[in-house]
């Protein structure tokens, strides 16, 4: 019973708040909905009983992606700024397009799913086991994927890095100009004085 | 005995993906109608979180003695940091190009 009601609640937050993370006006606002999100999307890895899925979600996505987020909105906003919306059709489309799909494909899971809706949930999965199906070679082990992760990482934050400084060429073009602007400002000054 | 018999009537599978629905064509909702780069970008978020659902809920209900789904999405959320790291990267490059992170103002390439 209690197991209903934290469901419900879940899902109530994971709803509302998906929702209005799409549709508020402040981008700082939808991000905090979408932390909500993720927070709540834990919570049902935890009535799953994945509990190490519940800590990796809180760590990587609530601890580390909403970080990011965050930076990037501080760095590439103006405070108080709206968020500028498409046309009217196009909302209307999209909104018709979502409630399609919704419709569509909650008919087919509805009609399909019942019959095995009632089978039994299993125990928490052991850590050991989780350790050692990551870091086997065998069969469903997952020790090459691991890998390709971590290199994909690395490859990941070296491109981040690369994409996100600033070019040399560019760096020196904006001193220069910066250097102009401020003798230009000083010669205008020096006529006014004149004057 | 008693234990199995409680959990076995708790929450159905339905239940979970439609929760899981509503928030994939909420993404979907949003990737289509921001103009605001980072607003698309927390839409693919909401997306990929959806998927991670189902992956977990697909496991726990109808295979709950392997580990398939589970890794599934460690592996998706895993790749969805590496994503969301890249896009804000090329978001920062390009708002120190054009003066702010709209989509329809991005229509000059280098070359």
């Amino acid at each position: 019973m209690t197991d209903i009601l934290i469901f419900i609640l879940l899902a109530i937050v994971i709803v509302a708040f998906s929702i209005l993370a799409v549709t508020s006006k402040h981008v700082i606002r939808s991000a905090v909905y979408l932390l909500f999100v993720l927070l709540g999307t834990a919570g049902l890895y935890l009535m799953l009983n994945y509990h190490f899925l519940f800590a990796v979600q809180i760590a990587v996505y609530a601890g580390g992606i909403m970080v990011l987020f965050i930076m990037a909105i501080f760095l590439t906003h103006q405070p108080g700024e709206n968020v500028r919306k498409k046309t009217n059709w196009k909302i209307v489309s999209s909104s018709l397009l979502s409630i399609t799909g919704i419709a569509l494909c909650g008919y087919i899971i509805v009609k399909n799913i019942n019959r095995i809706a009632t089978f039994a949930r299993g125990e928490e999965i052991d850590m050991q086991n989780i350790g050692m199906a990551m870091m086997g070679t065998e069969k469903y082990q997952y020790l090459l994927p691991f890998e390709v992760i971590s290199v994909l990482l690395l490859a990941c934050i070296v491109g981040a890095i690369m994409i996100a400084r600033k070019d040399k060429e560019e760096e020196k073009h904006d001193h220069i100009k910066t250097r102009i602007e401020e003798l230009k400002d000083k010669s205008e000054n020096n006529k006014e004085n004149k004057i | 005995m008693i234990e199995l018999l409680v959990n076995s009537v708790s929450i159905p599978m339905v239940a979970f993906l439609i929760v899981s629905l509503i928030m994939f064509f909420a993404g979907v909702f949003g990737f289509l109608t921001r103009k605001n780069l980072i607003m698309i970008l927390i839409s693919v978020e909401l997306i990929l979180n959806s998927v991670d659902i189902n992956f977990a809920v697909f496991n726990r209900y109808l295979f709950p003695e392997q580990m398939e789904g589970l890794f599934f999405a460690l592996f998706g959320i895993a790749i969805a940091a590496c994503e969301t790291a890249v896009a804000i990267a090329i978001i920062i490059n390009i708002y120190r190009r054009f003066g702010n992170v709209d989509v329809d103002n991005v229509n000059k390439l280098k070359g």
